[in-house]
């Protein structure tokens, strides 16, 4: 059953993406992964019968409340109809699992306990990473497949080919929600804080979706993140290093693009549209995250996210360069030698940070020629506008495409 | 692409101990190399102090550390990818230290092992 996404109602979209993934977390503990699909479709029906219902009656009070009320007659239904048809085609079900059926609760600990689970589910290392992270786009963020293919720059068909092996193999697996082992929550815990990572990242970063989509998914990502700090297990140095990152770029959410979506350079920021709170969260869990010696690349990301909130302080830049400086040893990413190199050229001016740029040779990047027509632009008007140009030849995005435009037409005024 | 290693030699070994800014300084050589995706192995140090460095000699004879004999010692080293050695040895050019410590960098293909 597929859920309307264009209702004309603001609300509905929006406590889709919130309240979906949650449903289907709780409903599928009692299901089972193995049917998976049957959750989905209870969640799904919740939601076609909400966007009809309110259409007509309006919103109501409690509109969660509501949700969740008729979620679970509809469980109570299925399983009524399972139980006639597994009494009177098959043998009689199993007693035990009535009294699992019958224990529906859908409390806010029975909710983050399903999630948690539903997470290590989700992120089975026998799926490829990209694979993971579609599933967790559908299952745990509720995205159509239309829009996770927009996120992937790919074609729906491959998407939806990608997601029916990944959901085969979850089913393959076997994978028990309810009997999650220590080793196994362990062992994938890895894989999960890449997921929630990447998760964030696509909403921090993409420039595929409306903002307040993007919000969505970063708050998801943090929430994700904090039941993951709730549970003893999988509270650990790195989780909260994750969470700490998340905070600190989280709290920059509102600053960095303008009304029309546009990206506000960070010196341009209004730095009075910072969320202090999520700032201080990022602190208290940054402290966390080091009380051991371990240092990974959410550490380094956290601190250079840190940095960057933090007053000005004539060492920031150093600080935060070498905070690159490690990052790009623990992991080589086009984007961290870039982000590493516009650092550099905080310290030690853009002379210096010009060669050091061009030793990179990511020609094929946007950003590299963005960062190289900002180096060049105090000092060879014609080759920062070339590679501006560059710039708009190399980007997807419409928004980023005008930015660089309006940036090109200002240098030209400086000229004449 | 070849793979070259880059063995740091230094002279004193009072310069073993870089000061914070010589610190930052070869971060910043090590992570360039590292941002054009071209560190293959990012090494590691050898310590030349007493107790930590002994050489083994035919015959049994054991004795402390390479720095009774020669002159400099080696303090380290990373592995490189190049085209070729003159853009290992352009690399190793760039390194900040040896310049003002004195020492060396040898720069020498490596020959997997199958």
């Amino acid at each position: 059953m597929k859920v309307q996404h264009q209702s004309h109602d603001e609300l509905l979209p929006h406590l889709f993406r919130q309240e979906y993934a949650k449903m289907t977390a709780v409903l599928c503990r009692h299901f089972g992964l193995k049917h998976i699909e049957i959750a989905e479709d209870i969640a799904s029906d919740t939601f076609l019968k909400a966007s009809e219902n309110w259409a007509i009656n309006g919103i109501p009070e409690n509109p969660t409340a509501w949700l969740y009320a008729v979620a679970k007659n509809k469980t109570k239904d299925y399983f009524k109809h399972v139980a006639v048809f597994e009494t009177q085609v098959k043998e009689a079900i199993k007693p035990t699992e009535i009294e699992a059926e019958n224990d529906f609760e859908l409390s806010s600990q029975n909710i983050s306990d399903s999630q948690l689970a539903m997470i290590f589910a989700v992120c089975n290392p026998t799926n490829s990473t990209e694979a993971q992270i579609c599933l967790a786009l559908q299952i745990l963020c509720g995205f159509s497949v239309e829009e996770i293919a927009n996120a992937f720059l790919s074609k729906t068909e491959t998407i939806k080919k990608r997601l029916l092996r990944a959901r085969a193999n979850l089913r393959n697996d076997d994978f028990q929600i309810k009997s999650l082992s220590e080793t196994a929550i362990k062992s994938r815990l890895d894989t999960v804080l890449k997921t929630l990572y990447l998760l964030f990242n696509e909403g921090y970063f993409s420039k595929t979706y409306r903002r307040q989509i993007r919000k969505d998914f970063c708050s998801e990502a943090i929430r994700l993140t904090l039941i993951l700090t709730e549970n003893p297990l999988t509270d650990t140095p790195q989780t909260n290093a994750l969470l700490a990152l998340m905070c600190f770029q989280g709290s920059r959410l509102e600053a960095r693009t303008n009304e029309k979506g546009e990206a506000v350079l960070f010196d341009e920021q209004d730095r009075r549209l910072w969320d202090t709170t999520l700032i201080a969260k990022g602190n208290y869990f940054l402290v966390n995250a080091c009380n051991n010696n371990e240092i990974s690349k959410y550490h380094l990301e956290a601190g250079i996210a840190y940095w960057h909130t933090a007053p000005a302080d004539q060492n920031k830049w150093q600080h935060i360069l070498q905070l690159y400086n490690r990052l790009i040893l623990v992991e080589y990413s086009p984007i961290t030698a870039l982000n590493r190199t516009f650092a550099f050229a905080k310290v030690y001016g853009h002379d210096k940070a010009i060669t050091e740029a061009e030793k990179l040779q990511l020609t094929g990047n946007t950003y590299y020629h963005e960062l190289l027509g900002y180096l060049y632009a105090d000092t060879d008007l014609d080759k920062a506008i070339a590679h501006y140009e560059q710039a708009i030849r190399h980007t997807k995005s419409k928004t980023e495409k005008l930015t660089l435009i309006k940036e090109i037409a200002r240098l030209k005024e400086t000229r004449t | 692409m070849k793979e070259f290693a880059l063995i740091f030699r230094l002279k004193d070994i009072a310069d073993f101990k870089p000061s914070p800014e010589q610190m930052q300084e070869r971060m910043n050589w090590l992570a360039s190399i590292a941002a054009q995706n071209k560190l293959v192995d990012k090494g590691n140090t050898l310590l030349p102090i007493p107790g930590s460095a002994k050489t083994v000699k035919p015959n049994n004879v054991v004795t402390d550390g390479p720095y009774t004999e020669i002159k400099e010692f080696i303090s380290g080293y990373i592995v490189v990818s190049a085209e070729n050695i003159d853009e290992a040895v352009e690399m190793a050019k760039a390194n900040p230290i040896f310049d003002q410590v004195g020492g060396n960098i040898e720069v020498r293909e490596v020959l997997r092992r199958e």
